[in-house]
């Protein structure tokens, strides 16, 4: 190859290099970006009355005086609303069987849409569940659901060869002719007065417990619930990863058994997550019995596995790149290997081991497959210390999961998902960021 | 067999002015009193690194308290021979030995010998400094606590003496805390030999000891081995002969594993009775 050419070559690697780099930082910055801005809306916002309310009455926050004037304050407003709404009973009475059922279901859907906005109306039982025992308490919220007071939604189906599209019918044009006309620009003029928006730092939502499902509170029990699993498999795996590296590094002689023991360790760091969880279930719960169903231990035990070749290799790696000559010097000195291995070997190949146990660690926090069937329970509240042995806890990864994919009202607690998705990516974040600065702690001690 | 000191000591006078070798006069010396006993004593000894044998059939006594030196090209055996004497050739897994190497009339490669208690009273210190990353304290009392010493007083005088024995207290006492690696390169070199000395060897091995270090570090450690001459057997390889005849009391020559000549350090240096020896000390070939 001529000079001309390879210089051309180098020239592209670097660019190319260079390139893949940028790259990669564009893609870490469009992924965190909507993580890191959408997730701080799920304790950042414009709270509502409903929301001050409701901590005042579900978590006993708040100064109930200053919640008591502001909610004289928003019933003079709602007051209005109600008021509009019994005249138009008044009028719907006295029309006819006819005139009645051509209001009577859009009438029933704005009363529906005000409900969800203002909560309970004034003559409505009151509800059971939690979601509907308050209007809404998020501001953003509200203003959605403004716009579906406003306008019906209905569908295009006019031509059959796309797919229906949504278009808005203002719902005032219905009922025109008669008092509740006025209702809707009242409601969309004064929404503000009626709810009472407030930026809201909400700490609550790291460290309460989710209330009806999520729909309100925090999310304590996913967090601690995911420290507790990443930490309990870190309790198993990391000794057991270092004595194991230790054997492979220092006592194992070149042979089938050694080698076959290598291999299969590089195979387990192949496994997929999931058959780890399903080996979780089948071993750890169904045969060992380690637990009556899912626990954390059971969970822990799973994860702990599943990251066990990872530190190994690292330990190993780790151990090997320690220089020969500390060996040598210490066992010049008449020094066991034991001895050798605990107070040189170990202490120098300590921050190497570690790097391991990070990554690890943050796999154990962010894996969801390995807990679904050994660990993790989509709502529950945070479980004490003394009962990781025999409960299962919510986990921040599989309740994502969940959150995203199976829960009934998916769309309305968006935010709560975007929330836990930072906190995941936050706890790892922190649970690396002790490990790294751990690390370098020791690394600068053995340097000097 | 080498001669008796005092045979070279007498010799060395009607000596003293024949041409080339003369830079090799060794300086005056205090004299050594106690020492003198075959200390190590190899009889046919052999070392095989698998197949190949890199040392061959060494016969030789190396006596007590004096300094021995042991010069060759490189890759002709000084390493292999010195570490088999406080079996620092177990790490390597294929190496093995024939013959016999006796310590103090003992088999060091017996079936029963402790080669963890060979290795205390057969200390070592190595081409590269090797200090611990551990404070300089913790350094020197590596040794003595793995042996027990649990006391912070005994710790600490034992550090003291052994600083002190390498002719590095006044530079460190200050600093016993710090990291050790944050000393000189002929400062780890002496606290290396501190360090050894703390476990109080009967032999002291030094395989190239100031290679990696500068000239004045160097003189140091040559200060020091002439310090500690007398009270310890210490066997010394180096590729600077005049190193060798600087330090030595005695010389073992090597070469592609024979030992070809083990003498008197004046006497291999200024009337060497093998001509390999003499074209080697001359420059001839290395
Ligand atoms: N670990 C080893 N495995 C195989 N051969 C070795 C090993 N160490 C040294 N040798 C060989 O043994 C011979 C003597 O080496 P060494 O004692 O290190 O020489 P010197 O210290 O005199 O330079 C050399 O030929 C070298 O290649
Ligand atoms: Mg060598």
């Amino acid at each position: 190859m001529n000079l001309g050419t390879r210089k051309l070559l180098d020239h592209s690697f670097t660019a190319l290099g260079f390139g893949s780099i940028i790259i990669m930082g564009l893609a870490l910055l469009v992924v965190l970006f909507p993580i890191a801005t959408k997730g701080v809306g799920a304790f950042v916002f414009k709270g509502t009355i409903e929301h001050r309310k409701l901590l005042l009455s579900e978590f006993h926050r708040g100064d109930p005086k200053e919640i008591v004037k502001e909610e004289t304050e928003t019933n003079r407003y709602r007051q209005k609303v109600f008021d509009m709404l019994a005249a138009f009973d008044q009028e719907l009475d006295q029309m006819d069987y006819e005139q009645q059922s051509k209001y009577r279901s859009s009438y029933d859907q704005v009363k529906t849409s005000l409900r969800t906005l203002l909560g309970p109306l004034p003559g409505d039982s009151e509800p059971a569940l939690t979601r509907f025992q308050y209007g809404q308490t998020r501001w953003d919220k509200a203003e959605e659901k403004l716009h579906g007071l406003l306008y019906e939604q209905k569908w295009d189906y006019s031509n059959p060869d796309v797919i229906a599209k949504p278009y808005d019918v203002s719902r005032a044009a219905g009922f025109a002719g008669t008092s509740l006309v006025k209702l809707f620009p009242y409601v969309e003029e004064n929404l503000d007065k009626m709810m009472m928006p407030e930026w809201t730092f909400y700490w609550g939502f790291f460290t309460e417990s989710s209330l009806d499902a999520h729909f309100f509170g925090g999310i304590w029990p996913e967090i601690q619930g995911t420290i507790f699993l990443a930490i309990g498999a870190m309790l198993f795996a990391f000794p057991l990863g270092v004595i194991a590296a230790i054997y492979f590094t220092e006592y194992a002689r070149d042979g089938f058994l050694t080698s076959m023991l290598r291999s299969a360790n590089s195979t387990l760091a192949g496994v997929p997550s999931i058959v780890f969880g399903l080996f979780g279930l089948a071993f750890f719960i169904n045969t060992l019995h380690v637990s009556e169903s899912k626990s954390v231990l059971a969970g822990s035990l799973t994860l702990a596995i599943m990251i066990l070749p990872t530190i190994i290799r690292a330990a190993e790696e780790a151990i090997l790149a320690v220089p020969k000559t500390y060996k040598e010097a210490s066992l010049g000195l008449g020094s066991t290997k034991w001895n050798t291995i605990v107070t040189v070997i170990l202490p120098a190949a300590l921050p190497g081991i570690l790097t391991g146990g990070v990554i690890s660690l943050g796999r154990a926090a962010g894996e969801t497959a390995p807990i679904i069937f050994t660990a993790a329970v989509s709502v529950g509240a945070a479980i004490g210390l003394g009962d990781v042995l025999t409960s299962p806890t919510p986990a921040l990864s599989w309740n994502i999961y969940n959150l995203a994919s199976e829960h009934e009202a998916a769309a309305e607690i968006r935010h709560v998902q975007y929330g836990m998705v930072l906190a995941l990516v936050t706890v790892v974040l922190l649970l690396n960021l002790s490990a790294v600065i751990l690390r370098a702690r020791i690394s600068k001690k053995l340097k000097g | 067999m080498p001669m008796s000191l005092e045979a070279t000591e007498t010799k060395k006078n009607d000596n003293s002015s024949t041409g080339a070798l003369d830079i090799y006069l060794p300086p005056e010396r205090k004299k050594v009193t106690g020492g003198g006993q075959p200390h190590v004593v190899a009889k046919n000894f052999s070392i095989y690194y698998g197949e190949f044998e890199a040392v061959k059939k060494v016969n030789a006594d190396i006596l007590s308290k004096y300094v021995t030196a042991i010069i060759g090209p490189s890759g002709c055996g000084k390493s292999t021979f010195l570490r088999a004497i406080n079996r620092m050739n177990d790490l390597i897994p294929n190496c093995h030995t024939t013959g016999a190497l006796m310590f103090d009339g003992e088999d060091v490669y017996g079936k029963f010998t402790d080669e963890v208690l060979l290795r205390k009273k057969i200390g070592m210190v190595f081409q590269k400094p090797n200090p611990f990353p551990k404070s300089i304290f913790d350094n020197i009392a590596y040794g003595p606590r793995l042996h027990g010493v649990k006391d912070r007083k005994t710790l600490e005088g034992i550090v003291e003496r052994s600083l002190r024995k390498a002719a590095l207290w006044d530079e460190v006492s200050d600093r016993l805390d710090k990291n050790a690696l944050g000393l000189s390169g002929g400062q780890q070199q002496r606290l290396c030999v501190a360090r050894t000395l703390a476990v109080e060897p009967e032999i002291l091995l030094l395989d190239e000891p100031t290679s990696a270090l500068d000239p004045k570090a160097t003189a140091k450690i040559e200060d020091l081995i002439q310090e500690l001459r007398g009270s310890y057997t210490i066997m010394i390889v180096t590729h600077n002969m005049q190193q060798a005849s600087r330090v030595s009391d005695y010389t073992m020559f090597f070469y592609e594993g024979v030992l070809v000549e083990h003498a008197p350090t004046a006497q291999l240096f200024t009337r060497p009775k093998d001509q390999m020896t003499e074209d080697y000390i001359t420059g001839r070939f290395s």
